[in-house]
């Protein structure tokens, strides 16, 4: 029942962004009480949106929430007489194929854009080039999305089964179909920009509930992935499977850089207010303190439904078909999840050159530790924070900390010669255990290949951690002291170096 | 043990090597009986070249005087187990790796706590061949840093670590010690300024088998509690001085696992533990034997009342503390009975409470009541009323009581092993009464000025166990006294007579009778010379500390005896003596001479000084006037602290001595 209304209402939104392609009035325009044209004009500015659906919510998450709920409200009052009457229309569908092609032209603009992008001269930076580039094709994957699930739409024996098999999304567009700004009356150009975020966030889960089927299946990979979520808070949560809605956005909306797109020159921000801060630019009337005021919410009477979310890879243990699901809280958390566990990591810390994130927050926030981090521990894990080594070390069998090279200093050469003589098979890999050295691919590999050569323990390298690996973790837990005999060759490895004739060589050894 | 050795000798001379028919298990056993006496082990080893060797393979332990002898020490002593270096100032990482691999895994002692030098690759060496090393004492290693402890950590069997003053060593080293040396059972961490909660509490997690922990001085928090009061055997827990630890942050489910086989633990100068934190950090262990809460928070009824579930306590130490009637009352009411109370120093003991704590505790083996200056002749008529099997009594400047009073702890107390009197007003009928204790083995009786000779006379006729006396500035003290104590008390160890004019050299001649002297101190004997010092050298080799400052009439034809016989001399002080440079440099001749002390020795030529600096080669610590550095080279400077040596350079004034009487007057004007 409830798909077809939030299809109509996406697609008056898309028709009426056809009637009115210019941008100039409707500035203008969008400062008005709600009108039929105010909400038309507004349009566009939905559309930009939907290219980049949640990046934008990243900050200003809960004030999001709070909107959707607030919807709700209007959702439970006539949600169903509006769905009800739009069941089986078939103007739903004549708007449907206007949608698509709407689509199709702004599919044709910007493969335009792009040929005419190659085209340009090399003055820019590369950097502008490649954030360009990636925008665009995330526009590009976002309409194609659009197209398709509006193309599955047009079935109706599709329709039915969708609604039947995912509740969650009927939900979803029962509540969209009340967020139809259109009867909801007294909302001053205060409250506006609010009901159009609210607006924005459900057209992307209307569009997206459709297809979303085909998506899963595409992605259909078996095998079973532990995630490392930074963001498990809701770990310990236990919410009876039930007592709350899943949310699932798909892999296009979590990707998408941005959210909030200003409607006169198409800029993306990730958070609303500084897309306010952003507007402030293009005139006084941005500047009034009720534009500028932060959307305020609406608290409600009814009680919330608690919304949860579920990673649209298969077989993940966020997905909500997963045995063990355990849902995510926020989007932000779908986000950083989803970029972290299933996404490349494409990233690469400027500093170390080891170390990728795929979350560019994630990457900042190791550069600021980058190379700060001196807490080694034998293993060649090394820790930003003492105390967070010392659990480490309290955590696990035979892990000792590694003595930085200065403090080995104060033994004449003459003795120190005598241990290289004795341990120099095991210099190769020594050297190269500790990660302070910005150590070159060559040595990497090189330490790699002599640790298998005579030390079982090679596992302690640093390269073996980095990936958690987890048949080296193992190896960690071996009960005896003895058994970590490698990780001693850190401290022998700085008493060599003291002794600089010798470090030279096993150095050059190496390289 | 000499006749034996000389009726050995002569055997050997009669009968050639008949001693071929005892086996190298029968001669260890006699060797055993002359551990305890080197000379006696000397004088065997040297009789004929089969003795030599019978006794290079008996010893197990080994003090060597000097690291460059080790390779032939090492040699010569195959079966050395503890290896005792504290008498090599300089030990390099060489060294420790000669010994290393010498005795391998048969090593299970060494002792490094007065040597510098080493690092991390002699410690690693030592680590790595001698697998079997159980006890390791690194204090007042200074300069250590991480990286050899970490070396040490490799010592997989270690048992024994002490790392008293590495201030260098944090929490990493600590951290690796940890992981490495899981068999720990003794840790001593004390002044190791770097080392915080985080290594301590790894220490605890890692290391179950600890049995004593002394943490003093450490910059740590209640957070490394939890850790150290999960360990299970844990008996000896030491954190004196811990600052950090307070009351406000001692949470009660730290302590319900608790150590229950805790039995000494030492909160002295833990200001900010009051009887709260005592009873959180005693709830659990109930067998606690020793408390130790000296400089801490007022002893009130409340921390008194927290001491009662201690079914096993036997001994509190409450020094320094600021005590109320009403606290020490409690203590008397402690269903326990004490065996030691400390109350040295503590403000506001009175007669009262004095009576009532030991009417309760008549079991009492040792009380300390050190500058109780408020308690008088009724709380010494108490305790020597109740407390009649006192083994030792400190009650240094308790001024109020009486000269009657001494006599009756002679009458009551006669199990009296250790007795401190100093600054009392004790007299000769005192001791007299006093001398009745027969066990008595430690008598101080400094700056009483009502005792004289006929004393003295009492105590050497009956404390023949005597073998520490202090008489310092007791002036009433003169030949005739010290005659009759040493007389009476050959084992006499220690002798104090500083500033005991009357004193001349036939104190000297006499005294050199007790052979087993081994400190000496006259300071401001001024009628003792040279002649009487040479009596004490010739007889008494055992002599050890030489103190002869201020002794005027002493200079070079007494130190070339001392040269000569008291080879077992580690320190002497001459200052303000008449020695020059002739007897310094004899003094050089005493191979394990450490420490001299020369200030104001007038008659000191640099060059002198210098020679003598370069010949004694053991030396670790020179006290000098500052004057005298800029006379001296400074690459000789250099080169003696390269050996080992700390110079400290002082600037004393010039002082002439005072007239006793006027001293005890000015003293007391100090106090007042």
């Amino acid at each position: 029942m409830d798909p077809k209304g939030s299809l109509y209402d996406n697609n008056w939104a898309r028709t009426s962004s056809l009637t009115s392609p210019g941008n100039g009035l409707q500035t203008n325009l969008s400062s008005h009480p709600p009108s039929f044209y105010g909400a038309k004009i507004e349009a566009p500015f939905k559309q930009f949106n939907q290219i980049s659906p949640t990046q934008g919510l990243l900050p200003g998450e809960s004030n999001n929430d709070i909107k959707i709920l607030d919807q709700e409200n209007f959702a439970l009052s006539d949600s169903s007489q509006i769905t009800k009457l739009q069941d089986w229309d078939p103007s739903v569908m004549l708007n449907n194929l206007s949608f698509m092609e709407e689509k199709i032209h702004q599919l044709q603009d910007l493969v335009h854009l792009i040929v005419n992008k190659r085209c340009q001269p090399f003055g820019r930076p590369d950097e502008l080039v490649t954030q360009e580039q990636q925008l665009v094709t995330a526009d590009l994957t976002s309409i194609i999305v659009q197209l398709i699930s509006t193309a599955g739409s047009l079935l109706p024996s599709v329709r039915h089964t969708l609604t039947n098999t995912s509740p969650s999304v009927g939900l979803l567009s029962q509540l969209r179909g009340n967020t139809f700004p259109f009867g909801s009356g007294p909302s001053s150009s205060g409250i506006r920009p609010q009901t159009t975020s609210g607006d924005k966030f459900f057209d992307q889960f209307t569009q997206n509930g459709v297809p979303k089927n085909c998506e899963v299946e595409q992605n259909c990979h078996i095998e079973e992935h532990e995630t490392r979520d930074e963001d498990d808070a809701e770990e310990g949560e236990n919410l009876p499977p039930g007592s709350y809605e899943i949310l699932q956005l798909e892999k296009e909306e979590i990707l998408a850089p941005h959210t909030h797109f200003c409607t006169i020159c198409g800029k993306g921000f990730k958070r609303d207010a500084n897309l306010r801060m952003h507007m402030r630019g293009h005139g006084d009337e941005y500047k009034t303190p009720a534009a500028l005021a932060k959307p305020h919410k609406e608290s409600g009477s009814e009680p919330r439904l608690i919304k949860r979310y579920s990673c649209p890879y298969a077989g993940c243990k966020r997905n909500k078909d997963h045995k063990k699901f355990q849902p995510l809280k926020t989007i932000l958390c779908v986000k950083n999840h989803y970029k972290r566990t299933h996404c490349d990591k494409s990233y690469i810390c400027s500093r170390c050159n080891t170390k990728r994130f795929s979350v560019l927050a994630d990457l900042k926030t190791h550069e600021k530790h980058c190379g700060k981090d001196k807490w080694l521990c034998s293993c060649g894990t090394t820790f930003s924070r003492k105390d967070k080594l010392f659990g480490h070390m309290a955590l696990f069998q035979g892990h000792t900390p590694a003595i930085p090279f200065d403090d080995t200093k104060g033994g004449p050469a003459g003795a120190l010669d005598l241990e290289i003589k004795e341990n120099n098979s095991k210099v190769g890999s020594m050297n190269f255990c500790f990660g302070s050295n910005p150590s070159s691919e060559n040595g990497v590999q090189n330490m790699d290949v002599k640790g298998n050569i005579d030390d079982p323990t090679n596992y302690f390298s640093p390269l073996n951690l980095e990936g958690c690996n987890f048949g080296g973790f193992n190896e960690f837990a071996q009960p005896t002291f003895e058994d970590s005999e490698g990780s001693f060759s850190f401290l022998m490895s700085g008493s060599f170096n003291y002794a600089p004739k010798i470090a030279g060589e096993t150095n050059s050894d190496n390289l | 043990m000499l006749k034996n050795q000389k009726l050995l000798k002569t055997q050997q001379h009669k009968k050639n090597n008949a001693f071929e028919i005892l086996s190298e298990e029968l001669i260890f056993i006699i060797l055993d009986f002359l551990e305890g006496d080197p000379l006696a082990k000397k004088s065997f080893s040297l009789v004929c070249k089969s003795f030599y060797f019978i006794e290079s393979k008996h010893r197990r332990t080994l003090t060597p005087l000097r690291t460059d002898h080790l390779p032939a020490l090492l040699n010569r002593y195959p079966s050395v187990t503890d290896l005792d270096l504290t008498l090599c100032p300089r030990v390099t990482d060489n060294s420790l790796a000669l010994v290393a691999g010498a005795y391998g895994d048969a090593l299970r002692r060494v002792d490094l706590s007065r040597s510098k030098f080493f690092g991390g690759s002699g410690l690693l060496r030592l680590a790595m061949n001698c697998c079997n090393l159980v006890e390791l004492d690194l204090s007042n290693a200074t300069a250590m840093r991480d990286g050899a402890v970490a070396a040490v950590a490799r010592a997989r069997n270690l048992e024994k670590l002490w790392l008293g003053r590495c201030k260098m060593v944090t929490d990493m080293g600590i951290g690796c010690v940890a992981v490495g040396c899981r068999k720990l059972r003794l840790i001593c961490l004390k002044w190791c300024v770097g080392v915080g909660d985080l290594g301590v509490e790894l220490i605890a997690i890692k290391c179950k088998e600890l049995r004593t922990l002394d943490l003093s001085y450490l910059p740590i928090t209640e957070k490394c509690l939890s850790s150290i009061f999960k360990l299970q055997h844990l008996e000896d827990l030491v954190l004196e001085g811990c600052y950090g630890i307070g009351d406000e942050s001692l949470d009660d489910d730290v302590f319900k696992l608790g150590c229950k086989t805790l039995k000494k633990l030492d909160i002295s100068g833990c200001q900010n533990i009051s009887h709260i934190g005592l009873s959180k950090l005693t709830s659990i262990s109930g067998s606690i034997e020793q408390l130790i809460l000296a400089d801490g928070s007022p002893v009130t009824l409340a921390l008194a009342d927290g001491l009662n579930k201690l079914s096993m306590l036997q001994s509190i130490n409450l020094g320094g503390c600021l005590v109320t009637s009403s606290g020490l009352k409690a203590i008397g009411n402690l269903c326990i009975s004490l065996k030691e109370l400390s109350l040295s120093k503590c403000m506001g003991v009175t007669d009262e409470a004095i009576s009532f704590l030991v009417s309760k505790h008549k079991d009492l083996r040792k009380l300390d009541i050190t500058c109780c200056r408020k308690i008088t002749d009724v709380s010494i008529a108490s305790i020597a009323n109740s407390c009649i099997n006192l083994t030792s009594l400190r009650m240094e400047s308790c001024t109020l009581v009486s000269r009657e009073a001494f006599v009756l702890i002679g009458q009551k107390c006669q199990y009296l092993m250790e007795l401190d009197l100093t600054d009392n007003e004790v007299d000769d009928e005192g001791l007299r009464s006093i001398s009745r204790c027969s066990r008595l083995s430690s008598l101080k009786v400094g700056i009483c000025l009502n005792i004289t000779d006929r004393g003295l006379a009492y105590i050497g006729k009956c404390c023949s166990k005597l073998k520490e006396l202090d008489l310092y500035r007791s002036t009433g003290i003169t030949d005739l006294g010290i005659a009759a104590v040493c007389r009476g008390c050959p084992d006499l160890e220690m002798l104090n007579t500083a500033y005991c004019t009357s004193i001349t050299d036939s104190s000297l001649f006499s005294l050199s009778k007790c052979s087993n002297l081994k400190t000496l101190e006259i300071r401001g004997c001024l009628l003792v010379t040279s002649i009487g010092l040479a009596a004490i050298a010739m007889n008494c080799k055992l002599l050890s500390r030489l103190d002869i400052k201020k002794c005027y009439n002493i200079d070079d034809s007494g130190m070339i005896p001392l040269a000569h016989f008291s080879q077992s001399l580690r320190q002497i002080n001459l200052s303000y003596s008449s020695v020059t440079e002739v007897g310094l440099l004899s003094l050089a001749g005493i191979s394990c001479l450490q420490s001299f002390t020369m200030l104001h020795l007038q008659g000191l030529v640099p060059g002198g000084l210098a020679a003598a600096l370069l010949a004694c080669g053991g030396l670790t610590k020179v006290k000098l006037h500052l004057s005298i550095r800029a006379q001296l080279p400074e690459p000789l400077i250099r080169h003696v602290e390269a050996r080992g040596c700390v110079f400290e350079w002082r600037d004393k004034v010039f002082q002439a001595e005072l007239d006793p009487k006027c001293w005890k007057l000015q003293l007391e004007d100090l106090i007042q």
